[in-house]
C-alpha cells in the first residue's frame, strides 16, 4: 500500500513524513505540488515546513497548488488526509478542517517536546493509540488555535476535537497562559477533524519521533493509526466519507465554516 | 479599459487577540507614552486592476480580498481606491 507525502515548495518535514510511513509498513510516495495526481495512494500527508514562505498566511497560497485541486477530490472521496503543523495550516486554510491557527500569543517561534492527549481513541488518526499523553515536538510561529465560540462548541460536541496539550497527569492545559499549553490555543487544542471524520489536523510532529533512534518513537502510535484506517478503508473498497456526525444538523458551526471558505 | 490602482488594508478581526498589538501597547511605557491604547497591527496590500469599470475592477480586488488576502475567520478587510476614477458612490475608506 501507498501512502503520499505533498513536497510544497519550503517544505522540511516530508522527509521525516515519508521515513515515519516506512518504519510503519507502507510504501511511502512524494507528491509534487505542482501536479493534482495522487498516483493512486490510499491515504495522504500534508507535512511541516513553510509552504510558499508561509507569505500573507500560513498555508494560504499552498491551499491554490495543484496538488491542492487532487487532496480535495481525495478527501471528498472519503481518502484520509493527516495535515502536520504547515499542513494542518494548509487544511484550514482550505476549509478542509474548521478553525485557524493565528499567531502563538507568546509572539514567539515554539521549538520544544510538548504533550498531547488523543481526546478520543476511537477515530481514525488515534486508533493505535494508547490513550495516553504522548511527548512530541512541536516547532511552528503559528499554532494558536482559534474558532468562535459556538463552533468550539459544535466541535466538542461531535466528536471533532482530536487532541489536546496536557499536562503530565493528562489534564488539559486549557488556560491559553499555561506553559503545557504552548502556543495559546482556545480549549488547549492541538488538533481537530472534519466533520466527516477523515480530515485531520494538528501541530505536533509525531513523525518526527516515530523510531527509538530518535528519542522516542510515541509518535509512532499517530502513523499507524492514519496506516490502519487507510488499509481499512481500501479493503473496504474506498467507500465515500460517512455522513456527519449525529450531532451535526443543518446550519451548526462546523460544517457553516467548512461550507464557508 | 482603464487601470485602478487599490489599497486593501487587513485587520484582525475585534475580538481576536492581537499578540503583536499587545506587544506594541507593552512597548508604550519605554517611549513614554501613556495615552495610548487599543493597538491592532494587520497588513496592507497596494494593487493595480485593468477593468472596464470602478465596480468591475473592484469585484476583482473584492474576491482576492476575501480568498486571499484575508481570513474571513479571523480578520477583517477595507478596500481603498487609491488611483482610478470611481465610478460608485464613494470611495472612502469603509470602517474596519
Amino acid at each position: 500500500m501507498k501512502v503520499g507525502v505533498v513536497t510544497f515548495p519550503g517544505s522540511n518535514s516530508d522527509v521525516d513524513s515519508l521515513n515515519a510511513l516506512a518504519v510503519a509498513g507502507v510504501e511511502p510516495v512524494t507528491l509534487w505540488h505542482e501536479s493534482p495526481d495522487l498516483s493512486g495512494v490510499s491515504a495522504v500527508i500534508l507535512p511541516g515546513g513553510f509552504a510558499y514562505g508561509d507569505y500573507i498566511r500560513a498555508g494560504v497560497i499552498a491551499r491554490f497548488s495543484p496538488v491542492m485541486r487532487g487532496v480535495k477530490e481525495f478527501a471528498a472521496s472519503g481518502g484520509y488526509v493527516l495535515g502536520i503543523c504547515n499542513g494542518f495550516q494548509v487544511l484550514a486554510e482550505s476549509g478542509l478542517v474548521p478553525g485557524a491557527l493565528l499567531r502563538n500569543r507568546s509572539l514567539r517561534f515554539a521549538s520544544k517536546i510538548v504533550a498531547i492527549r488523543p481526546e478520543r481513541l476511537d477515530s481514525p488518526f488515534t486508533r493505535a493509540a494508547t490513550g495516553a499523553p504522548i511527548h512530541i515536538p512541536i516547532a511552528h510561529g503559528e499554532g494558536c488555535y482559534y474558532a468562535d465560540e459556538s463552533t468550539l462548541d459544535g466541535l466538542e460536541r461531535d466528536g471533532q476535537v482530536l487532541f489536546r496539550y496536557v499536562h503530565e497527569d493528562g489534564t488539559p492545559a486549557l488556560d491559553p497562559d499555561d506553559p503545557a499549553n504552548p502556543n495559546g490555543s482556545l480549549r488547549a487544542i492541538a488538533g481537530v477533524c472534519n466533520s466527516a471524520g477523515n480530515v485531520a489536523g494538528l501541530m505536533p510532529h509525531p513523525e518526527r519521533m516515530s523510531e527509538a533512534v530518535l528519542g522516542t518513537d510515541e509518535g509512532l502510535q499517530l502513523i499507524r493509526s492514519l496506516v490502519e484506517s487507510a488499509r481499512d478503508w481500501e479493503a473496504a473498497g474506498r467507500p465515500a466519507p460517512a455522513a456527519a456526525a449525529a450531532g451535526t444538523t443543518a446550519g451548526t458551526a462546523p460544517a457553516a465554516v467548512e461550507a464557508g471558505r | 479599459m482603464s487601470e485602478f490602482r487599490y489599497a486593501v488594508n487587513v485587520l484582525p478581526k475585534p475580538g481576536i487577540l492581537d499578540p503583536q498589538g499587545r506587544a506594541v501597547e507593552l512597548s508604550l511605557p519605554h517611549l513614554n507614552v501613556s495615552n495610548v491604547s487599543k493597538v491592532r497591527i494587520g497588513r496592507r496590500a497596494e494593487l493595480t486592476v485593468t477593468a472596464g469599470s470602478e465596480p468591475e475592477a473592484r469585484a476583482v480586488v473584492d474576491g482576492l480580498s476575501k480568498e486571499l488576502l484575508s481570513n474571513p475567520l479571523i480578520e477583517v478587510y477595507a478596500i481603498e481606491l487609491l488611483e482610478g476614477t470611481s465610478s460608485t458612490v464613494s470611495s472612502k475608506v469603509p470602517a474596519l
